[in-house]
C-alpha cells in the first residue's frame, strides 16, 4: 500500500557536504555502474555516443555559484539524489502501489514490476529525483544501495552505497539519522544540516552541510603581525650602497614613480 | 510541464464525455430507444476514448489493472475506481431506457454523480501536486468541473443552461489564469530554497549536471509557446465560449449549428488544456536555473 508509515524503525539516509565536493562526478559514475549491473532494470543511455546524449541516472551534480552581496563569489559542487522524505510526496500518489517507504529503515523504494510508467511520482517529486527509464518504461529513483548495505556477501567497508564508497573528497556520509549518536546526526547538528526546499514540507531524511565561510576581503589575517616589513629604511653597508647607487644617473624606475 | 498529446485528449474528451454523462443522468424527461442510444454513444465515446488515450503515455500499460488497488491515498486510482463505476451504473441506466424504455432515475442520479466525481478525481490529480503552484490550487477542480458540465450541457442540447455556464466557465478560466500567473512567485520556492544556499548570497546555476535535456528536463521545462500565450489565452476562450455562445443566441440549436459549436468549444478546450501544461512550472526547473 502506499499509504506511508507513521514512522520507520531507522531513518537510513545520506550527509553531502557542500564545503567538501570537489565536483569530480565520481558518486554519479559508481551510482550508475552499480546500480546499472546490480537491482532492477539497468539505467540506460539513449544515443550515448550521438546527437543530444540522454541516459538514467539516479545522481547528478550541479554546480552554483553563490554570491555574498559585496563578497566574493563561491563556487559550491552539489549533488543530488533522492532524499528519502518522511513525508515522501511521489509515494502516496503511486496508483499501483509500486512505490513504497520501508518501515524498518525509511528507504524509498519502487517495485518495478508493479510500476505502470504514468510517471506521476516524478511530477510529485520537488527534486527531480525520480526518472523514468526511456528503455525500460519503469520508475528509476536511489534505492540508497538496499543491495550493498545489507549484503553480507560484500566485505564491511563496502556495505554502504557506492556514491559514499567512491567519494574521494569524503563529501558524502552514511548512516541512522534516527540515532541521535550516528555520525550523520553528529555531522548535522555540529554543522547545521540543511533540508532542501523545506517550505513544501516533505521532510527530507537527508541533510546538507552549507559550506564553510571564507575569508572576505575586509577581514585582517590573523598572520598579518608578523608579516610586517622589519626595517623601513635600509641601513648600514646596504643602506649606503644604495643612496650612492641612486645619485647615479639613469635610474628609470624612479623618475617614473615621482611623475 | 511537457504537453503530452495523449493527456491533453483525454482531459479534453473525458470532460466533456462524463459532463455529458451527468446531464443524461439527471434528465427527468430521458429520450428512450434510439434517441437515448444516440446521446449514450457519442457519451460512453467521448468518455472511454479519453480514458484509452490516457494509456497510450503509460510505460506499462499492460499493468493497468494494478492502478485500481490505491485508491486510499492515490487520487489516480481513485479516478480509475470513479470512472468505471460510473461508466458501469451509467451503462445500466442507459441499457433500461434503450432496451426496456424505462428510467431508473435513481440510478440514472448515481450515475451523475459518479461522473461528476470522475471529473473531480482527474482534476485533483494535478491540483494535489505542489511541485507545480500553478495547479496546486482548488481553482483547478472548479475550473475542470465548470468545463465539464457546460461542455455537457452543450453536448446534450441544454441550450439556455449551456449559453449561462459557457460564460460561466470562461469566467472561471480568466480567474485561474490570473492566479496562476503568480503562484509560483507566491508560493516562495526559488534556488535558494532549493540548494539551502539562499541566506548566504544570490544563488545562480553555473554548469548542469550533464550537456543535454534529460528526462527530467524534457518533462518539466517545457518553454515552447511562453510567447504567444496571451494570443492562445484568447482564442482559446473565442473557441471554447465565445463561438458557441454567438452560434446558438443567433441561430438557435438546430443540428448543424449545434455541430458546429460543440466542434469549436472542444477545440478550445483542448487549447486551454494545451496551455495548462505548457504554462505549468515544476520546483525541479529551478535546480536547472530554469522554469
Amino acid at each position: 500500500m502506499t499509504d506511508l508509515p507513521t514512522s520507520t524503525e531507522k531513518k537510513l539516509g545520506l550527509v553531502i557536504d557542500l564545503d567538501t565536493c570537489v565536483g569530480c562526478h565520481a558518486c554519479v559514475i559508481s551510482c550508475k555502474g552499480w546500480n546499472t549491473e546490480n537491482y532492477g532494470a539497468p539505467l540506460s543511455d539513449q544515443r550515448p555516443y550521438g546527437e543530444e546524449p540522454m541516459g538514467t541516472f539516479l545522481n547528478r551534480v550541479h554546480s552554483y555559484e553563490v554570491k555574498p552581496e559585496g563578497g566574493a563569489a563561491q563556487t559550491v559542487h552539489f549533488p543530488k539524489s533522492c532524499l528519502h522524505c518522511e513525508n515522501a510526496p511521489c509515494v502516496t500518489v503511486c496508483p499501483t502501489g509500486a512505490s513504497y517507504k520501508r518501515k524498518e529503515d525509511g528507504i524509498v523504494l519502487v517495485n518495478e514490476s508493479s510500476c505502470i510508467g504514468c510517471g506521476l511520482c516524478a511530477w510529485a517529486c520537488p527534486y527531480g529525483a525520480r526518472e523514468l527509464d526511456q528503455a525500460e518504461g519503469v520508475m528509476k529513483k536511489c534505492t540508497l544501495c538496499v543491495d550493498r548495505i545489507y549484503n553480507e556477501n560484500l566485505p564491511e567497508v563496502d556495505r554502504v552505497p557506492a556514491c559514499v564508497r567512491t567519494c574521494p573528497a569524503g563529501a558524502r556520509h552514511f548512516g541512522d539519522f534516527a540515532d541521535p549518536e550516528s555520525n550523520v546526526s553528529k555531522l548535522t547538528a555540529e554543522r547545521g544540516g540543511m533540508d532542501l526546499m523545506p517550505e513544501l514540507n516533505t521532510a527530507p531524511v537527508n541533510k546538507y552541510l552549507p559550506p564553510r565561510l571564507k575569508d572576505s576581503w575586509d577581514d585582517e589575517s590573523v598572520l598579518a603581525p608578523f608579516l610586517e616589513p622589519v626595517a623601513e629604511e635600509t641601513q648600514g653597508f646596504m643602506g649606503w650602497l644604495d643612496k650612492q647607487l641612486s645619485r647615479l644617473p639613469g635610474d628609470v624606475k624612479q623618475t617614473e614613480g615621482a611623475e | 510541464m511537457h504537453p503530452a498529446a495523449s493527456v491533453i485528449v483525454f482531459t479534453t474528451l473525458s470532460g466533456a464525455g462524463f459532463g455529458m454523462l451527468a446531464w443524461l443522468g439527471i434528465d427527468s424527461t430521458p429520450s428512450t430507444g434510439w434517441g437515448a442510444f444516440g446521446y449514450y454513444f457519442v457519451a460512453f465515446a467521448l468518455a472511454v476514448g479519453g480514458l484509452l488515450s490516457s494509456t497510450f503515455h503509460l510505460g506499462h500499460p499492460e499493468r493497468a489493472m494494478k492502478a485500481f488497488t490505491q485508491w486510499r491515498t492515490s487520487w489516480l486510482s481513485r479516478e480509475g475506481v470513479c470512472a468505471v463505476l460510473a461508466l458501469t451504473v451509467m451503462g445500466l441506466y442507459a441499457a433500461g431506457l434503450i432496451f426496456l424504455g424505462e428510467a431508473l432515475s435513481i440510478l440514472g442520479w448515481i450515475g451523475a454523480i459518479l461522473s461528476l466525481g470522475t471529473v473531480y478525481t482527474t482534476s485533483m490529480i494535478y491540483a494535489q501536486l505542489a511541485t507545480i503552484p500553478r495547479w496546486n490550487t482548488p481553482l483547478t477542480s472548479l475550473l475542470y468541473l465548470t468545463f465539464a458540465i457546460a461542455g455537457g450541457a452543450l453536448l446534450t442540447g441544454k441550450v439556455t443552461i449551456a449559453l449561462v455556464l459557457l460564460v460561466a466557465a470562461s469566467f472561471v478560466q480568466v480567474i485561474w489564469w490570473k492566479k496562476g500567473d503568480t503562484a509560483f512567485a507566491d508560493r516562495g520556492t526559488n534556488l535558494g530554497t532549493a540548494t539551502g544556499l539562499g541566506d548566504r548570497g544570490e544563488v545562480r546555476s553555473l554548469a548542469h549536471p550533464h550537456t543535454s535535456p534529460n528526462y527530467l528536463m524534457r518533462e518539466f521545462i517545457y518553454t515552447v509557446g511562453r510567447k504567444h500565450v496571451q494570443k492562445l489565452r484568447v482564442i482559446s476562450l473565442t473557441l471554447m465560449a465565445a463561438v458557441p455562445v454567438v452560434l446558438l443566441a443567433l441561430f438557435g440549436a438546430n443540428h448543424f449549428i449545434a455541430l458546429i459549436a460543440v466542434l469549436s468549444h472542444i477545440a478550445g478546450v483542448a487549447t486551454s488544456r494545451w496551455l495548462f501544461f505548457a504554462e505549468a512550472e515544476h520546483t525541479v526547473g529551478i535546480y536547472y536555473g530554469m522554469r
